[in-house]
């Protein structure tokens, strides 16, 4: 025990001394949080529409007045057909417009009218939620003017937006750096804590003391761990009280999960550094092989449903999309069962960990 | 020790595929001896010093270092033993005390004890002044001293030394061996490699390995009266060569 805490104790000065990379650790996910939350709220916030209105009525004008009225909606124009929606787009006076047919003020009266809604779709991640936020607009706003008509709404009319009512997109990005930042501390600074080792000698000297391998290994991951949940932590929170993301399920739960995924970056990393020869290898490698994946394929920010066949199955093996699936259900929806990804995780866990086990024994014989 | 040597090997050998780095090494050293093991750059001495140390299993034959069966009783043999590498592996970024609490630490020892060590042997290695200081801006002579500590700290009974004074000028060698005559006074077998031949001459017992076998093995007064050479830059030139 105490050879263990003189390697939690090493480790940890070394953590402490490279100031830069302690910054980038526990700075870059907070900037990240910030960044995507701020950016993406106002979007939302200012989201410019051009109007087409057909039909001209008392109907019509009052749904198009409550739209904009809501404060996330500005009416950039109103356009004197449709042939000028197109050019609007290209332009980019417009993200989204709203056509509201001829006749919409009596489909309304008898409870079936029906507008359409064009969006841009160049930006295809942000085209899919203006899409479902316009339609939810529109859905309420009718619902409404029903309502002060003394109608019924037609069942089929509500749109709703599930879990996300309010379409933060901190929600999505927060669970999100919750995978990015264990990856990077886990994953990525221990292969490079544990190769730097290799390359200037000292697991050598290490080796000659009587601690063992394991506890080497210990000393050295158990400081990572530490830091990985600490950061985890400090994301969770800003994003709590920053932009209000919600926290439905159980905070155990999810620490539960994040443990699982802990074990597998860890197991990750110490595959890396036992197969790298250098330094410079075990880098790129964790860069490739954990960031980068993480980012990109895991629906971090790129939904999987918009990725052609085969790059789903690869993102069906990424351990991070099965993590966010269970972090996005515990902190959104409150959900506390997840049988198919608990057992993905868990097979991944204990492959990669035999694995890395195995080929750190072969290196160090 | 009763008696028994504190390094023995017989037939120890070693291969890297169809390369025999060492072949069949047979030495006895005895307990408090200073033993210079010399070779030219390549010869083998460092692959011979790591089996030694249980850092690398041999192809063949066998070793046994202060009482310990290498390769069996590895936990006692780690314990008893101080090796201090050829290339200089201590942590730069953290302070020469850091160093030497992490290398005591990880040998078991507790922070009283820690501390007591710590302030017996910083001042004896000349580095009392530079404990706060980060291992990475001292100069050679001072991270070889320091590395020299940390091989010392747990008190090993054999200290293997591989090149230990490799690139730093005479005085500082000179003030390197002083070090080494005190821990071989106080009874620890001294293991040492070098390629500078007047650091030979400091030792009790030499040998002197040439592609991978000992070729001669005596003190050094014994090799120049053997070979005839003027001093054992001489024996050494005479003995590779032949
Ligand atoms: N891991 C290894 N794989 C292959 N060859 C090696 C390895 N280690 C050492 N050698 C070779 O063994 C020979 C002896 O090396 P070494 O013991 O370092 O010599 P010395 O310490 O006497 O300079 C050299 O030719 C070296 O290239
Ligand atoms: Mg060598």
């Amino acid at each position: 025990m105490n050879r263990i805490l003189a390697v939690v104790r090493k480790e940890f000065l070394h953590i402490l001394r490279d100031r830069r990379s302690l910054a980038v650790a526990v700075l870059m996910p907070l900037a990240m949080v910030l960044i995507y939350g701020a950016v993406m709220d106002m979007e939302l916030r200012d989201l410019k529409v051009g109007v087409l209105d057909l039909d001209r009525s008392d109907r019509s004008r009052e749904l198009v007045r409550a739209m904009t009225s809501s404060g996330f909606i500005v009416a950039a124009e109103h356009l004197p057909g449709r042939e000028e929606i197109e050019p609007g787009f290209r332009q980019g006076r417009f993200l989204a417009a709203l056509v509201v047919p001829r006749g919409y003020g009596g489909d309304l009266a008898r409870g079936e009218a029906r507008v359409q809604v064009l969006v841009d779709g160049a930006d295809a991640s942000t085209a899919a939620t203006v899409a479902n936020y316009l339609q939810a607009v529109v859905a309420t706003v009718n619902r409404d003017l029903l309502r002060e008509a003394g109608l019924a709404a037609p069942f089929g009319a509500r749109t709703r937006i599930w879990f996300n009512p309010e379409l933060v997109s901190a929600r999505f990005v927060v669970p999100g750096l919750v995978a990015l930042v264990l990856m990077m501390i886990c994953a990525l600074l221990t292969s490079i804590a544990i190769t730097r080792e290799k390359e200037t000698g000292t697991l050598e000297q290490i080796l000659t003391t009587p601690v063992t391998p394991a506890q080497v290994i210990a000393g050295k991951v158990l400081p990572y761990v530490a830091l990985g949940a600490l950061v985890c932590t400090m994301v969770l929170l800003a994003g709590k009280w920053v932009f209000g993301v919600p926290m439905a399920g159980s905070w155990w739960l999810l620490a539960a999960y994040c443990l699982l995924f802990i074990v597998i970056a860890l197991a990750l990393g110490l595959l890396i550094s036992a197969r790298s020869p250098s330094l410079r290898v075990a880098m790129m490698a964790a860069l490739m092989v954990t960031m980068l994946p993480t980012m990109i394929l895991s629906g971090f920010v790129f939904p999987i449903a918009s990725m052609p066949g085969p790059l789903q199955v690869v993102c069906r093996l990424l351990p991070a999309t099965h993590f966010l699936v269970v972090l996005r259900g515990i902190m959104l929806k409150g959900q506390s069962w997840f049988p198919l990804q608990t057992a993905a995780l868990v097979v991944m866990a204990a492959v990669l960990l035999t694995l890395a086990v195995r080929s750190f024994r072969l290196r160090l014989e | 020790m009763s008696g028994e040597a504190a390094v023995f090997a017989r037939g120890l050998t070693r291969r890297f595929g169809d390369f025999t780095a060492v072949e069949s090494l047979d030495l006895e050293v005895a307990g408090g001896e200073i033993f210079g093991f010399l070779g030219a750059n390549g010869a083998g001495k460092t692959t011979a010093i790591r089996m030694l140390c249980g850092l690398l299993p041999p192809s063949g034959g066998e070793a046994r270092v202060a009482g310990c069966r290498v390769g069996r009783d590895t936990g006692a043999l780690k314990r008893r033993i101080g090796y201090m590498s050829q290339r200089f592996s201590l942590y730069e970024d953290l302070t020469v005390l850091e160093n030497l609490e992490f290398f005591g630490g990880v040998y078991g020892l507790g922070r009283a004890e820690l501390a007591a060590r710590a302030d017996e042997l910083l001042p004896r290695l000349g580095l009392d002044a530079e404990r706060g200081r980060l291992t990475g801006s001292l100069p050679l002579g001072y991270k070889q001293r320091l590395s020299l500590g940390c091989a010392l700290a747990h008190r090993p009974r054999v200290l293997f030394l591989d090149e230990p004074t490799g690139g730093v000028d005479p005085v500082a060698r000179r003030g390197f061996w002083d070090l080494i005559y005190e821990q071989a006074a106080a009874g620890v077998t001294v293991f040492v490699t070098t390629h500078y031949m007047d650091e030979a001459e400091y030792c009790g017992r030499v040998s002197i390995m040439v592609q991978g076998r000992i070729v001669a093995l005596d003190t050094p007064a014994g090799l120049k009266a053997r070979t005839g050479g003027a001093d054992m830059q001489d024996v050494f030139l005479r003995l590779v060569d032949a």
